[in-house]
Parts: C-alpha cells; structure tokens; sequence
C-alpha cells in the first residue's frame, strides 16, 4: 500500500464542513422538533381520534414504514412538482425527514400512552377534566417519559438519515463531503473527518437528551 | 337520620331508578333504585364481584347502565351526556389503588383541576388546597411526590384532591382495601371527619366499625341487587335477608381474627 495520507486539502476546506455540520444540526433538530408534534398529534388521533382519522394515520405509517426514505425523498423533491408543488431542496429534506420520522414516532408515543394505567384517565375524568385536558395534563408527561429511550434513538436514527438528503443536494453534511471529495479526490480522508463529524453529533443529541431528561422529565425519586 | 316522608326536590342528591348494567351478556347490576339525600352518608358492601364498585361507577358515569335512569341533583345522566365533566365536577371519587398523579406533587396533584376545570387562579388554588391538605393531617407534604409517601398517606392526598374541587358529593370505593393495616385508621378518621361535615357521602367498604359509626343507612348487594336496606344498628344487630346474615358472618369473623 503506497497511498499517502494527506489531510490538508480537507482540513483547507474547513469551511464549507463546519457549515454542513451546522446545516445538519439545524435540519435534524428542526425535524425532530416539528417530528415531536407530529407524533404526539398522531398518537393521540390514533388512541382516541374518529376512526377515519385512525385509519388515515395507519395507513400513513404502514407507507412509510414499507417504502425506502430515499424514494419519500424523491417523491417530496421530484413528484411533488408535477403536482404543482415545488420545494427547495432544503425545504424537502425537511419536510422528508419529518414525514418519515412521524410515521415511528407515533407508535413509540402511541406505546407510552397506552402504558399509562386506566384509573390515571378515570381519576382525571372524576375530577371534570375534558379528555384533551387529560391528555395534555395527565397523560403526556408520564407517556414520554416511559418510552424517551426509544424516542430519542429514533431521533438520532433521523440524524443519520438526514445523510440521505445528500441525494437531492440539501446542503447538509454529506453533499458537502461530496463536493470536497470530487474537487480533491482525497475520498478516504474526506469521509473519515466527516465520519468523526457524525460522531461527533450524535454525541451532541444524545448529551442534549440526557439534559432534557435530567430536567423537564425528570421523575420523583423515593 | 330520618328524613321527612316528603322530602323536597332539593333535598334529594342521587336518584337511580331501575339501573340495569350489562358487560356483554353478563348483567352486573340489577333493577337498582335507591335514593339518596343531600348529607346522607351511605355504606355499600357485599361479597366481590357484587356490583357495588359499579353502582358508584355509574353514578360519575365511569361505567355506562344499559336501562333505568339516573338523575344527579336535578340532572339525568346517561353514556352520551354532553357536559358530563360538569357533572362530574360536583362528584369527587376516592379509588382503592388512589390514583394520584405521579408526575405532579401533592399540591400540584390538589391544584391542577380546580385550575383547569373551574378556572381558579393558582395562588388561590394553593391556598384552599393548602387548607385541605392541614385538613386531612398532611399539610407538611405538599411538595412531595406521590411516590414519597405512604398508602396512607396517598389517600389521603387523594381525599384532598377531590375535596379542592368542592364537591357536592364524595364517593369512596374501597378506599381502604389496598392500605396496610396499620394505615387504615388515618384514613377512615379524615373520612369520619368529613362525614361530620355533612358530606353526602357513598362508601363501599367492609369496614364495620366505620358503618356502624357514621353510615345512615347500611346497603348490602349481592349478585348485581340490592338485597338489603337499613339503619347501622338494624342491620348488625338484625339482618332480614339469609344472604346478609351469611355475608356478615364471615366478614365480622373475618375481622374479629
């Protein structure tokens, strides 16, 4: 093996990789946020919505469940145009990501709701309290708490899908790798650092979650 | 207490005419009528699976009836009553296995629903639940978590949650049943207190000693019927029904061991 390595065509391009980097951390934290909302709607339309509403929701995960996130991705950035809807790549990244984050969380969500113990509702009926009301007040909280860890692996798995949208030249991490790699040819080089990157961000998300538990879900200890 | 042959309108809290329930083709409740007054204190027992759990389910509509009526002062409840919250809100219920909020603190727990359903402010809130909370012998508790507690304790809480809506009626469904032993006693003396205060109360309990002291009138089921009315003293010392008298007997032998 003669390869010489040689990192200062990558390290030159510094850059162009932090802003991928911060282009990624936005996406994905901006699509799991708005994830967030569309899980927990969804898990309550799915435990207590009208039945079109479940049906509507079952149908949408089993899609999206079934089918590759590279070809949601097409269909958002290139079939959705034919239909007269036209998004930047940026803005169908995000909207991919969501959608197909969505279609899990609502069953990790929809599991937590359905841990919550019976007499906890018909406490909260007992007091007068309206059924959103004991979604939002009695439900939700405990809910989130007992399925975080599948919640948030979830959400980092999002993190590394958004690689994906490289395909569509969203400006995130991995197209930004692919512009550094054909203009320097230094492949191995290029992925390794950006492989460290990734890392390094899933290390971030899972230390930003540990905070969130530690704090806003933290539960009453004996 | 007796009650005047013609008690007013107002006078009458609970009314349930002919209550049937079914679960599928199993009938828990039979033919049930009873009526009851504004501070009645009423006691419910009977063997497991009797119903009596389901009665008071009934009354918050908890559990829907089938047939017959049910009229909470002045209002016909029913399945698919709409404003059955405002209902409810006038009906506080104690479970067995209390049912606290885990995630809120005592006071959290006292506050959130008269803050959220009758729309009182928070300092209020904390203050008349602070009061309750001195009123049940745990004023130190308030901040709390469920899980830091004793069974006691916990329904205890749970008594004061309840009262912080201002309810016209309280209804206790085994309160007792899940506690140790050693914890019973705090909780019936609240409960004693509380009937004191000219509570209407519905107790379904096999405390006999908490019958015989605060109950009006003793209701024994079996079967889904309601096999047996009477006065405390009437009812220990004379039961009509064989069911009653077989019922008592393994209970205060139960008891006495």
């Amino acid at each position: 093996m003669s390869y010489e390595f040689d990192f200062a065509d990558v390290f030159a391009a510094w850059p162009e990789l932090l802003q991928g980097l911060l282009n990624t951390l936005v996406l994905s934290a901006l699509a799991m946020a708005i994830g967030m909302v569309v899980s927990v709607a969804g898990a309550l339309g799915k435990t207590s919505g009208p039945k079109w509403l479940r049906w509507f929701i079952d149908e949408y995960i089993e899609l999206i469940r079934n089918t590759p996130f590279l070809i949601q991705i097409f269909m958002i950035y290139f079939g959705l145009p034919s239909l007269g809807i036209k998004l930047s790549s940026n803005e169908a990244a995000l909207i991919a990501l969501v959608v197909n984050v969505g279609a899990y969380g609502i069953e990790i969500i929809r599991a937590g709701i359905e841990s919550i113990q019976k007499g906890q509702v018909e406490a909260g009926k007992s007091l007068g309290m309206r059924p959103l009301q004991i979604f939002r007040y009695i439900v939700l909280k405990p809910a989130i708490q007992a399925v975080y860890p599948s919640l948030t692996s979830q959400f980092i798995l999002l993190m590394l899908n958004s690689s994906v949208c490289s395909a569509i030249a969203a400006s995130e991490l991995t197209a930004v790798a692919g512009d550094i790699q054909s203009r320097t040819f230094r492949s191995f080089e290029v992925y390794f650092v950006v492989t460290c990157i990734y890392l390094g961000l899933s290390l971030f998300f899972w230390s930003a979650f540990a905070g969130i538990e530690r704090t806003l879900l933290r539960k009453p200890t004996r | 207490m007796t009650m005047p042959a013609t008690a007013a309108q107002g006078d009458v809290m609970i009314e349930m005419r002919k209550v049937d329930k079914f679960y599928g083709d199993f009938q828990v409740l039979r033919n049930i009528d009873l009526t009851v007054s504004r501070g009645e204190r009423i006691v419910i027992c009977g063997p497991s699976g009797s119903g009596k759990s389901t009665l008071i389910r009934c009354l918050n509509q908890l559990e829907e009836h089938q047939a017959g009526e049910i009229v909470i002062d002045g209002t016909m409840v029913h399945a698919n009553l709409r404003g059955i919250e405002d209902i409810r809100r006038e009906i506080g219920m104690v479970f067995q296995s209390f049912n606290l909020f885990g995630h809120l603190t005592v006071l959290e727990n006292c506050t959130l629903a008269p803050m959220k359903v009758r729309g009182i402010g928070r300092a209020e809130a904390e203050a008349t639940a602070r009061t309750i909370l001195e009123r049940v012998h745990i004023p130190e508790q308030a901040l709390k978590y469920p899980v830091q507690l004793s069974g006691g304790q916990q329904q205890r809480v749970a008594i004061a949650r309840s009262l912080c809506m201002n309810p016209k009626i309280m209804l206790f469904d085994e309160p007792t049943s899940a506690l140790d032993p050693e914890m019973v006693g705090e909780v019936l003396d609240v409960m004693v207190e509380l009937a004191e205060s000219g509570m209407t109360m519905i107790v379904v309990t096999h405390e006999m000693g908490f019958a015989r002291k605060v109950a009006d009138r003793v209701i024994f089921m079996d079967a889904g019927e309601i096999v047996e009315v009477a006065p405390p003293e009437q009812f220990f010392t004379a039961p009509r029904n064989e069911r009653t008298k077989k019922f008592l007997g393994q209970i205060l032998h139960a008891q006495q061991s």
